[in-house]
C-alpha cells in the first residue's frame, strides 16, 4: 500500500496542491456544439458563461469524450444539446462520468434544443442499411432561423428557471435576438430569393433544412449514405447527375473530404465552396448573424456567378 | 391592395362630408380618423409580416428513440487464425483471443443498459463464446448499477464489474484496438482481466483539470481475480490452492486508482494513473499479492477531424506484480514443499495507432513480461516479448476488420496470423475517451 502511495505521488507530483474554484457569479452553460453556444451567448448577454465542447472546426458527430469535458459538464448549470442523437457517440459516457444532476434529462439545467422542430427525416423504420440515420431525425436543424427561433425560446425560458434573478435580462435579450432575425431573414430571403430552385450537392445530409427554408433543390449528397465514405460508383452517379441537371455547386464543411468534391468539380465545372455550419469555424462568422450572412452571401455569389 | 382601396374609398368620403351640418361632420370626420388608424395600422401588421420569420410548422408527435427506456447492443466478433505453433491456446492467454488455427468466435456479448430511476443507471453484459470444441458459454460477465446523484461528487458502482485497474483491464474486447489480450494483463490479470463482485466509490476531485480517484472493495475469489485467491493460482505458484476463507475484511480484494489528464494543446490530450490491487492469495494462510500499475494515455487528433481521423495514440501501461507465496505443497508431487518465497512478476505494453483516413487504423505494439527465479518454473512467469503490427478497416461505425500479426518470442519464435470481424447491432455505440 505505501508503495501504491509513492507512485501515486510520483504519477500526479506535476499537479500539486487542488486549487478549489471560487464559486462563479454567473450561471456556467455548456453547449455540446458552438452553434448552440452561439446562441446561448445572444440570449444570456453577461449573464452567463458558454462553452462548447465540439470544436467548431471538427465533426460533431465524432467528438472524443475527453476528461476535461467530464470536468466543464461537472461544474455546468446549464447544458444544451442537439437533442436529436447528432452527440450519441460520446456525450452519453461524459454525463455518466460527470455525475451533474442539475443537468440530468428533464432537469431545468437540460436544453434538448430540437424539442418542438419539425423534424425532417424522421426514419420510418430503424435499419441501418441506409446509413447512419438518426432516429429521431436529421440533427442538422440549426441552420433554418425558423427552428432557431423556437431554440432561443426554450434557452431563455430555461435561462430564467435556473436564474430567476436574470430573468428580464434574457426576456430582453430574447426580444431584440428575435427583432433582429425578423429583420435579417427578410434580407435573407431576399438574397436568394433570385435563385428559387438552385440545384447543388452537398458532403453530408446537413443542408436539408436550409434547403427547404430557402427553396434551394439538393440533389446529390457525396456520401451514399449518411456516414458511408463515397465510392467510386456513388461518386460516379453524383457526377451524372450533376450534368444531366445542372447543378454547379458543391458544399462541403472544414472537416469533410474535399478531394472528393474538387474531384466531381473537375468533371463537372462546378464550384467547391467550403460552408461551414459552426460559427468560428471560418474567420468572422462568431455569431449565428454573421453564420448566416456568411452562407446566405457565399451561396448567393456562386449561384449568381453561374447564371 | 384591398386595404389601400378602402383607405382612398374612405378618404372621398371625408371629402363628401364637408357639405354636411357641422356637428354630425365632426362626429363623422371622427369615425373616419379611427377607420384610417385602423387601416394603417393593419398595413403595417402586414408589412411587418411579409419581414418576420414565420412561425414554426407544429412538430409531428415525438417517434420513440431506440433508447428511450433501456438501450439494447449486440456485438458479434469472429476470428480466424493460424500460427506457427499448433497449439494456440498455449500462446494466446486472453479469453477472447483466438485459441485455434482456424475459425473461432470469442465473443458475443449482450448489452443492456439504461436510467433505472433518478438515482440509479445500471449496466449488464451477458458474453456467449464457443470454446476450441465448439461448445458454447455463457457468462455473466457485468452487471453493476451506478449512482447519478450522490452529493461531493461521488459515485457509487456496485454488482460485478471490471476493476479499474489501468485503461484496458475496464475495456471490452470491442474497444481494444489489437486483436488479443496484453501478455502482462493476462499473466496478472488471468485471461478474463480482473473483475469481480464489490462495490466501486469515485470521487471527481474539484481542481480544474481532471483527476478522479476511486477504491474497489471487492471478493477476492474465483478466476476472475487470477492473482488473488483463484482456483488457478497453483500455474503461478506451483503449490496446492489451499480453501481459504474470508476471515476478516482484509481478505477482501482492494482496488484503488486516481487518473489525471492535461490538455497539452487544442488538440492534444495526455491522461496519466496509477492503480493497485491488494488481496490475498490462496498460497498459505498469511499469503497475499500486491499489484501495481502506471498508465499513460496520449492522443492528437486533428482539429478538422472527419469522423474522427486522422489521429495518432500512444497507449503504456507497465504494471509488477509481488507475489508472497507461502510454504506449500507442491501440486505436482506431494512429498515435495515449496519454500516461501515472494515472487517479482514485470510487464508492459506501448501501442501506438494512426488513424490514418476515415476508417483506417494502422497500429503497432510492443510488450514484454518476465518473472524472477522461484522454487516453481511457470510459464505463466517466464520471459516473453512480442510485436503485434496491425491494420484495422471500418466499413462503417458498426463493422469493422482486423488483420494482426504477431512475432512472439517464447523459447522460440512463433509467428501468428489473426483476422477479426465484428459487428454491432442496435443501440449506437457510446465510446469512452
Amino acid at each position: 500500500m505505501k508503495s501504491f502511495i509513492l507512485l501515486t505521488l510520483a504519477t500526479t507530483a506535476p499537479i500539486g496542491i487542488p486549487r478549489i474554484e471560487p464559486p462563479a457569479a454567473r450561471i456556467s452553460v455548456v453547449a455540446t456544439t458552438p452553434d448552440l453556444a452561439a446562441l446561448a451567448r445572444e440570449i444570456g448577454g453577461d449573464a452567463v458563461e458558454v462553452k462548447a465542447l465540439a470544436k467548431p472546426t471538427e465533426d460533431p458527430h465524432f467528438v472524443d469524450a475527453k476528461p476535461s469535458h467530464i470536468v466543464t459538464l461537472n461544474r455546468a448549470d446549464v447544458l444544451i444539446d442537439g437533442g436529436a442523437e447528432l452527440e450519441i457517440g460520446w456525450l452519453p459516457p461524459l454525463l455518466e462520468s460527470a455525475r451533474n444532476s442539475k443537468i440530468a434529462a428533464g432537469a431545468a439545467g437540460r436544453i434538448s434544443a430540437s424539442l418542438g422542430v419539425r423534424m425532417l427525416e424522421i426514419p420510418t423504420s430503424f435499419d441501418r442499411s441506409k446509413g447512419d440515420v438518426h432516429a429521431m431525425g436529421n440533427p442538422h436543424f440549426l441552420i433554418d432561423p425558423v427552428n432557431v427561433k423556437l431554440v432561443v425560446a426554450q434557452i431563455a425560458e430555461h435561462f430564467s428557471s435556473v436564474a430567476p434573478a436574470s430573468a428580464a435580462v434574457f426576456k430582453a435579450n430574447l426580444a431584440v435576438f428575435n427583432a433582429r432575425l425578423d429583420a435579417k431573414y427578410a434580407e435573407w430571403q431576399k438574397q436568394l430569393a433570385p435563385f428559387r430552385g438552385a440545384k447543388l450537392v452537398t458532403y453530408h445530409k446537413d443542408f436539408v433544412y436550409f434547403a427547404e427554408r430557402f427553396n434551394l433543390d439538393v440533389v446529390e449528397n457525396l456520401e451514399p449514405k449518411p456516414g458511408i465514405a463515397p465510392s467510386p460508383s456513388h461518386v460516379a452517379k453524383v457526377i451524372t447527375v450533376m450534368q444531366a441537371q445542372h447543378a454547379g455547386v458543391i458544399v462541403v464543411q472544414s472537416f469533410q473530404n474535399r478531394k472528393t468534391a474538387e474531384t466531381v468539380a473537375r468533371q463537372t465545372g462546378a464550384v467547391v465552396l467550403d460552408i461551414s455550419q459552426q460559427p468560428g469555424a471560418i474567420k468572422n462568422t462568431e455569431t449565428y448573424f454573421q453564420l448566416m450572412d456568411y452562407i446566405v452571401t457565399t451561396l448567393a455569389t456562386a449561384f449568381q456567378a453561374r447564371k | 391592395m384591398r386595404t389601400l382601396i378602402a383607405v382612398l374609398f374612405l378618404a372621398g368620403i371625408v371629402q363628401l362630408d364637408a357639405q354636411v351640418p357641422a356637428d354630425t361632420a365632426a362626429r363623422r370626420q371622427q369615425r373616419t380618423l379611427d377607420s384610417l388608424a385602423q387601416a394603417i395600422r393593419v398595413m403595417q401588421t402586414r408589412v411587418d409580416s411579409l419581414s418576420r420569420v414565420p412561425a414554426s410548422e407544429p412538430a409531428p408527435a415525438p417517434v420513440r428513440s431506440a433508447g428511450a427506456y433501456m438501450n439494447a447492443s449486440f456485438v458479434g466478433l469472429t476470428d480466424f487464425a493460424w500460427s506457427s505453433t499448433r497449439d494456440l491456446s498455449a500462446l494466446q492467454l486472453g479469453d477472447h483471443d483466438p485459441h485455434v488455427r482456424g475459425f473461432s468466435i470469442p465473443n458475443g456479448e449482450l448489452a443492456l443498459d439504461g436510467t433505472v430511476d433518478p438515482y440509479f443507471k445500471a449496466f449488464t453484459n451477458i458474453v456467449y463464446k464457443l470454446d476450441s470444441k465448439g461448445e458454447t458459454g455463457v457468462e455473466l460477465e457485468e452487471m453493476y448499477f451506478l449512482t447519478t446523484s450522490l452529493p461531493g461528487n461521488l459515485q457509487m458502482k456496485g454488482g460485478q464489474f471490471f476493476m479499474e485497474f489501468g485503461r484496458q483491464n475496464p475495456q471490452h474486447p470491442h474497444s481494444w484496438a489489437f486483436g488479443d489480450q496484453p501478455l502482462v494483463l493476462s499473466r496478472m490479470f488471468g485471461p478474463d482481466g480482473l473483475r469481480s463482485q464489490g462495490v466501486r466509490l469515485s470521487w471527481l476531485a474539484p481542481t480544474s483539470w481532471y483527476t478522479e480517484a476511486m477504491v474497489t472493495v471487492a471478493n477476492s475469489a474465483g478466476a476472475t481475480a487470477s492473482s488473488f485467491r483463484s482456483d488457478e493460482s497453483p500455474e503461478i505458484h506451483g503449490g496446492a490452492a489451499i480453501d481459504r476463507a474470508v476471515a476478516s475484511p482484509r481478505d477482501l480484494l482492494i482496488v484503488p486508482r486516481i487518473a489525471t489528464s492535461f490538455e497539452l494543446t487544442n488538440t492534444q490530450t495526455l491522461v496519466v494513473g496509477a492503480s493497485g490491487a491488494f488481496g490475498p492469495n490462496n498460497s498459505g494462510p498469511d499469503a497475499g499479492t500486491q499489484v501495481y500499475g502506471a498508465e499513460l494515455y496520449w492522443k492528437w487528433k486533428s482539429p478538422t477531424a472527419h469522423q474522427g481521423f486522422p489521429f495518432v495514440s500512444i497507449q503504456s501501461e507497465a504494471l509488477t506484480r509481488r507475489y508472497v507465496a507461502g510454504a506449500r505443497v507442491s501440486a505436482a508431487d506431494p512429498s515435495v514443499t515449496l519454500p516461501r518465497e515472494t515472487l517479482r512478476d514485470h510487464g508492459m505494453y506501448a501501442q501506438v495507432l494512426w488513424g490514418v483516413r476515415p476508417k483506417l487504423v494502422l497500429g503497432l505494439r510492443g510488450e514484454f513480461a518476465n518473472g524472477d527465479d522461484a522454487a516453481f518454473v511457470s510459464t505463466l512467469r517466464a520471459d516473453r516479448y512480442r510485436f503485434s503490427p496491425n491494420v484495422t478497416v471500418y466499413p462503417s461505425e458498426f463493422s469493422k476488420f482486423r488483420l494482426q500479426y504477431n512475432y512472439d518470442h517464447r523459447t522460440g519464435i512463433d509467428h501468428t496470423f489473426i483476422m477479426q470481424f465484428e459487428f454491432l447491432l442496435g443501440a449506437h455505440a457510446a465510446h469512452k475517451f
